[in-house]
């Protein structure tokens, strides 16, 4: 058979095209692929081996075309086997040192995440204006509107509407910062009961409001004293309102500020501006009422918390703002901002509120 | 008050334990402040008889060495002589004892007051077998002349606590000021004796007791003769609508105020002085009714009640000498005034240790009288206290009848027969009464029975009101001025049923609207703050004289109109602020004392401007009706302006130093600007101004400004609408150094009225039509005018690109010699994008060229080479 073939094949037999030459050509790729130690590495060896110009195989399609034609066919068919294994072992290969290389980034970027990752100071909400807004949700949630008044306000406000006459004995108790000239009867308001008349005389009957705010007594700031203070005033005017709505409204109130479970107290008391008139305490929220077998830092072993003033509006007071008190009747409660805070936050010193050291308020944070 | 239980039960027999009454009382309204435990665990401590005294020389001060008999002779051990029976030596530094005394013996293993243990030891080269014990060392008062000395009769070596009846219970009880006639045992006995139900005899002639106690006991018209005493005249019976005077000769000026009673006034929180004076501090604490004794030997001439003359004199018994005030109501004679009525006596007719006849006052002042006197004189007694909150009137005959038996008593007096009674109290009127009213306003059911019998307690009288069944006309007793309408009515009844049988219900509230847009902006602001990384304080509004000055204020400066307060807490902080930078000041110095150098801090509130036209005194609305709307008016256009402002400050460090590396670079730790933190400068300060601003979705337009506090070269103004609403920017240097603060501190001030007035304006956001196609960015530099600010240069630009211009930013700034002198080159890009097609380069070019030729027109601005 050999000796009936016309055609010597000294060029497959010699030429890169033939099986010989292509399988060398192939293993030499492959063995220089498995040898490539990283991705530059492999990114040579493709050029030298895969697909470069000097690589065997690319050399030798570009002797395909010398081939007699009874040849092309088989030594094509060899040239794109040989390509195809070389390709795939050089994709293989690609994708081992890629992965490779992958993991030694992601290893070699590890960083210390405890690290401190602070890059901007914080701020914080003053403790008290988070109280007071936390307080005021309550109420308006109940359907309350928030009522305001000036700080500087006039006498007629702060006492005589609020029927305390010109010579009362409960005036010298608010300690008042009078403002000059004098005889113009401007002060600096003693409490945020003003307000009550405020929102008597500008708003439709019913009226039901809570009023946060600053008020001011003539005292030296020390631990316990301090001469400005906040207030929040809640005053309920309508048809058919009782003591009891008051308690009920006053129970709402301390569960907000000390939680829920806690026992409220009214105690018989005296302001001029409400009659009847009581004290409010709360259940200490630390010993609930258990003081007398475990002494309590928070309630000084009283087993209450005084809260505030309450009462029932009194005629005067609804008859200075023109309102029929046997038509109409309401009810008024007031407390002070600073205490209740200290109560429920543990603050020792009163003066920490208005000192403005930021070690103090930051860490009540944005809400409190 | 403080009420001795002792005092207590002898009016009110059958009361429980103190701390029972305490709580009956609080439940009642009267606020038990303390209950205090006197006299007790008091063991060891005898009766002991002075036998011999040596003086003893030491260094400093002289003591006694002497020998006490602490056991009867008959009961001593009869293996030791009667001599030396019971006695033992004791060492005692005080000298108000002589042999033959009976005094109050500590023997060793006695316990005082206190835990203090009395052991026998050696001092002044003698062994002390014992303590003789003062009156405070037992705990039952204050020392007044040192050594308690007991009457002869003590028996010897009886315990000292047994025999005086130390045990005892002291209840402090803060009355309120609409409760008078609580300052007194006859007050809270009647309280006790309600809460318990027990019986207790007031009235009715109950006076006769010659049982000193009996003191505490009176009542309404319970003296027997009448005729005329010494003579008074009252010119001013408003003022005075009752005055009593009765004569008492005979008294024994050196006679001593017995154990009992000096203990009584001691643990009521008085100190015994004389049996004069001793009398009638135990009426007023025990009656309610101030006293006051005259010696009759001063006086000249009639007594009579008079307002004070312009310039007359009074030297009070406290040693004030004191001008008069045609106001004041004094008690006067020929000699001119000597007492301010209700409030103190004077000093020319004081009892003193010759005095044998006395005029004994007991009257009725009126209440507000008596406040403005002692308001006027800054001179606050307990006899003004009580005229103040308002005293029985008819009690001054049953009271001086009751002072002169104790008189009598102690100090051998003799009362003469006449007595003197001015008396013009007005009849007391009734109050109409609905019995239904408790239950209108308590919530509860108060029956009728229930409603007659608490008011038939407090001492009210009922009768029925024949044109209303449902009503009752109750005339409240001589002691309760308070109870004037129903509502003081529907309180008793209220607290004597008890506050605890309320039940507890809500109101049925109509829909409320929530928050006011500013109520909600003000949370914005300060949320928006605070994220900023600024801390809320709430600083003191206190300034003083200088600060307008410290500010570097101009002289027409509208925060130069401070409000004085008229009783400021210090001299140097008597006004109120204008603007909230100088408390921030503070608050920030007192961090940076107190070792945080970075500051950053805000404050929001009421700032004080006084109107341009000075404040004048307005007429007062009458409270008996509505005020009219210009009433209402004028008495707000009396008030300062009184906006709120939001202001800031900062210094130190914006951002802090960090350990961070500012890209994921291995190994670059430690080193580069990130890690050393970034300084506050003016831009911080204006960022926080607009982060307030956007809180409230208003943006604020700079404009360079030169204003005082500010770096006239670093200060900007704030603008919304055309309006000013605020500055920020670096402070003066000058203001820096004045207020203690780091250089280069930085602060913002904004108006919150203005600018949420801006917010309101706003309305509803619009929202923005977002374009899906792709921007088309181009850059430009442009050289310009360094004085032109960047704001012109952008205008220019938006207005030249026109809508199609989505956004503008200015990368990069530079000045050099390239671009030279006094001029900048200004780096901006251009976004420009259209809603409905994706623009071609000719667009985008030209839309470049057109903002540039704007900036060109309006600024001079050429493009950069």
């Amino acid at each position: 058979m050999t000796e009936t073939m016309t055609d010597p094949q000294p060029a497959a037999a010699g030429g890169p095209l033939d099986p010989a030459s292509l399988e060398a050509a192939v293993a030499e790729a492959l063995a220089a692929l498995a040898a490539a130690a990283d991705l530059t590495d492999l990114a040579a060896v493709r050029a030298a081996h895969v697909d470069g110009r000097s690589a065997a195989l690319v050399l030798a399609r570009q002797k395909l075309g010398s081939l007699p034609r009874e040849d092309r066919a088989d030594a094509g068919r060899r040239l794109n086997d040989a390509l195809g294994a070389v390709r795939d072992a050089h994709a293989t290969r690609l994708a081992e040192l890629t992965a490779e290389r992958d993991a030694r980034v992601l290893v070699e970027e590890r960083v210390d995440v405890t690290m401190p990752t602070r890059r901007r100071h914080a701020g914080a909400r003053h403790p008290l204006a988070v109280l007071s807004e936390r307080l005021v949700d309550t109420f308006v949630a109940m359907g309350y509107e928030v009522a305001e008044g000036p700080e500087v306000e006039h006498d007629w406000f702060n006492f005589e509407a609020l029927n305390f006459y010109p010579d009362h004995p409960a005036r010298s108790e608010h300690d008042t910062l009078f403002v000059e000239p004098a005889g113009t009867g401007r002060v600096l308001r003693t409490h945020t009961s003003p307000v009550q008349v405020r929102a008597l005389l500008s708003r439709p009957l019913p009226v039901y409001v809570v009023a946060p705010g600053r008020t001011y007594r003539n005292d030296t700031v020390d631990a316990t004293h301090s001469p400005v203070f906040g207030q929040l005033e809640c005053l309920a005017v309508d048809e058919g309102i009782t003591m009891a709505d008051l308690r009920g409204t006053l129970e709402v109130f301390a569960a907000e500020l000390f939680g829920t479970g806690l026992t409220t107290r009214l105690r018989p008391s005296y302001f001029p501006f409400t009659e009847p008139s009581a004290e409010l305490d709360v259940q200490c929220f630390n010993c609930r009422g258990e003081s007398a077998r475990q002494p309590c830092r928070v309630c000084s072993d009283e087993g209450w918390i005084e809260a505030g003033g309450c009462g029932m509006v009194d005629p005067n007071v609804l008859r200075a703002a023109g309102i029929d008190a046997t038509r109409y009747s309401g009810f008024a409660f007031g407390m002070g901002l600073e205490r209740a805070a200290m109560m429920r936050h543990g603050v020792r010193e009163i003066r920490d509120f208005v000192d403005g050291d930021v070690r103090f308020s930051l860490p009540f944070g944005i809400e409190g | 008050m403080l009420i001795l239980m002792s005092w207590l039960r002898e009016q009110v027999p059958g009361l429980p334990p103190a701390r029972a009454v305490a709580d009956a009382l609080i439940r009642a309204g009267f606020e038990v402040e303390g209950v205090e435990a006197v006299g007790q665990g008091l063991t060891g401590v005898v009766v002991g008889e002075v036998l011999a005294i040596e003086e003893v020389a030491a260094k400093k001060k002289s003591v006694r060495w002497c020998q006490v008999r602490v056991a009867a002779p008959a009961a001593a051990d009869p293996a030791v002589s009667d001599q030396d029976a019971g006695v033992r030596g004791v060492i005692c530094g005080a000298f108000n004892f002589a042999v033959g005394d009976r005094i109050a013996v500590a023997l060793p293993g006695a316990v005082l007051p206190g835990g203090f243990e009395i052991t026998a030891r050696k001092t002044y080269g003698h062994v002390s077998d014992g303590m003789i014990c003062s009156a405070s060392e037992l705990g039952i008062g204050e020392d007044h002349d040192g050594i308690m000395v007991l009457p002869p009769g003590a028996p010897l070596g009886a315990h000292v606590a047994e025999l005086l009846d130390l045990a005892d219970d002291v209840l402090d009880i803060a009355i309120t000021p609409d409760r008078g006639y609580a300052l007194s045992i006859r007050g809270i006995a009647r309280e006790a004796a309600t809460a318990f139900g027990l019986s207790y005899a007031d009235a009715d002639g109950s006076v006769d007791s010659t049982d000193a106690g009996g003191a505490a006991r009176a009542g309404a018209g319970g003296v027997a003769d009448a005729g005329a005493g010494y003579p008074v005249t009252v010119e001013d019976t408003t003022a005075c609508d009752r005055y009593v005077a009765r004569v008492i000769t005979g008294v024994d000026p050196a006679a001593a105020t017995p154990l009992r009673w000096a203990r009584r006034l001691s643990l009521s929180g008085m100190r015994p002085i004389s049996a004069a004076v001793d009398v009638t501090n135990v009426i007023m604490l025990g009656l309610g009714q101030p006293l006051h004794a005259f010696d009759r030997a001063k006086l000249s001439g009639a007594i009579v009640v008079r307002r004070a003359r312009a310039g007359e004199r009074l030297l009070t018994l406290d040693g004030v000498d004191r001008t008069l005030d045609p106001e004041d109501l004094v008690i006067a004679d020929d000699s001119g005034p000597i007492a301010l009525a209700g409030v103190m006596g004077g000093a020319s007719t004081e009892i003193s240790a010759s005095t044998t006849d006395i005029v004994l006052e007991a009257a009725h002042f009126d209440p507000i009288v008596v406040a403005r006197g002692a308001r006027r004189h800054r001179l606050f007694s307990e006899a003004s206290r009580r005229f103040e909150r308002g005293v029985d009137p008819a009690l001054p005959p049953a009271a001086a009848q009751a002072a002169i038996r104790l008189f009598t008593e102690l100090a051998g007096g003799r009362a003469e027969p006449g007595l003197t009674d001015v008396d013009h109290r007005r009849a007391p009127s009734a109050i109409r009464f609905p019995l239904s009213e408790p239950t209108r306003l308590g919530g509860r059911l108060y029956s009728d029975e229930s409603v007659r019998g608490r008011l038939t307690d407090v001492g009210c009288l009922l009768e029925d009101d024949g044109a209303d069944e449902g009503a009752v006309l109750v005339t409240p007793p001589s002691w309760r001025p308070d109870l004037t309408r129903p509502a003081d009515l529907v309180e008793e009844v209220m607290r004597l049923e008890g506050y605890d049988t309320i039940p507890v219900t809500l109101p049925r509230l109509p829909a409320g609207r929530g928050l006011t847009p500013s109520q909600r902006h003000v949370r914005a602001v300060a949320r928006a703050l605070a994220y900023e990384g600024l801390t809320e304080v709430m600083t003191l509004p206190f300034v003083g004289a200088g600060t307008a000055d410290l500010l570097g204020l101009p002289d027409n400066d509208r925060r130069r109109a401070a409000v004085r307060i008229a009783n400021p807490i210090a001299e140097d902080a008597a006004y109120l602020r204008t603007t909230l930078l100088p408390g921030l000041f503070d608050a920030a110095a007192r961090n940076i004392g107190r070792g945080d150098p970075d500051i950053a801090l805000f404050e929001i509130g009421q700032v004080f401007r006084e109107p341009r036209e000075p404040a004048r005194p307005v007429p007062t609305p009458s409270v008996l009706t509505r005020p009219s709307q210009d009433e209402v008016a004028a008495l707000d256009a009396a008030l300062p302006e009184q906006p709120r402002r939001v202001a800031g400050v900062l210094a130190g460090l914006r951002e802090p130093a960090t350990v961070l590396p500012g890209h994921a670079v291995a190994g670059s730790a430690g080193g580069g600007a990130l890690a050393k933190g970034r300084p506050a400068d003016w831009a911080d300060a204006v960022e926080a101004a607009h982060a307030a601003a956007r809180a409230v979705g208003v943006e604020l337009t700079a404009t360079a400004d030169e204003h005082a506090p500010w770096h006239p070269g670093r200060c900007a103004a704030l603008w919304v609408d055309g309006e000013l609403v605020g500055h920020a920017g670096e402070l003066h240097p000058r203001v820096i150094g004045a207020a203690g603060l780091p250089p280069r501190t930085v602060a913002f001030e904004l108006g919150l009225e203005e600018l949420f007035a801006a917010a309101l304006r706003r309305g509803p956001v619009e929202a923005p039509v977002v374009s899906p196609y792709p921007p088309a960015d181009r850059d430009v530099a442009l050289v310009v005018e360094a004085a032109i600010p960047v704001t012109e240069v952008t205008a220019a630009l938006r207005e030249g690109a026109g809508e199609l211009l989505e956004s503008l930013t200015l990368f990069d700034v530079f000045e050099g010699a390239q671009i030279g002198a006094g001029r900048r080159s200004l780096a901006f890009g251009l976004r420009l994008r259209a809603i409905d097609r994706t623009l071609t380069a000719e667009e985008a070019n030209g839309i470049r060229d057109a903002a540039v030729a704007e900036a060109t027109r309006r600024t001079g601005a050429a493009l950069r080479a």
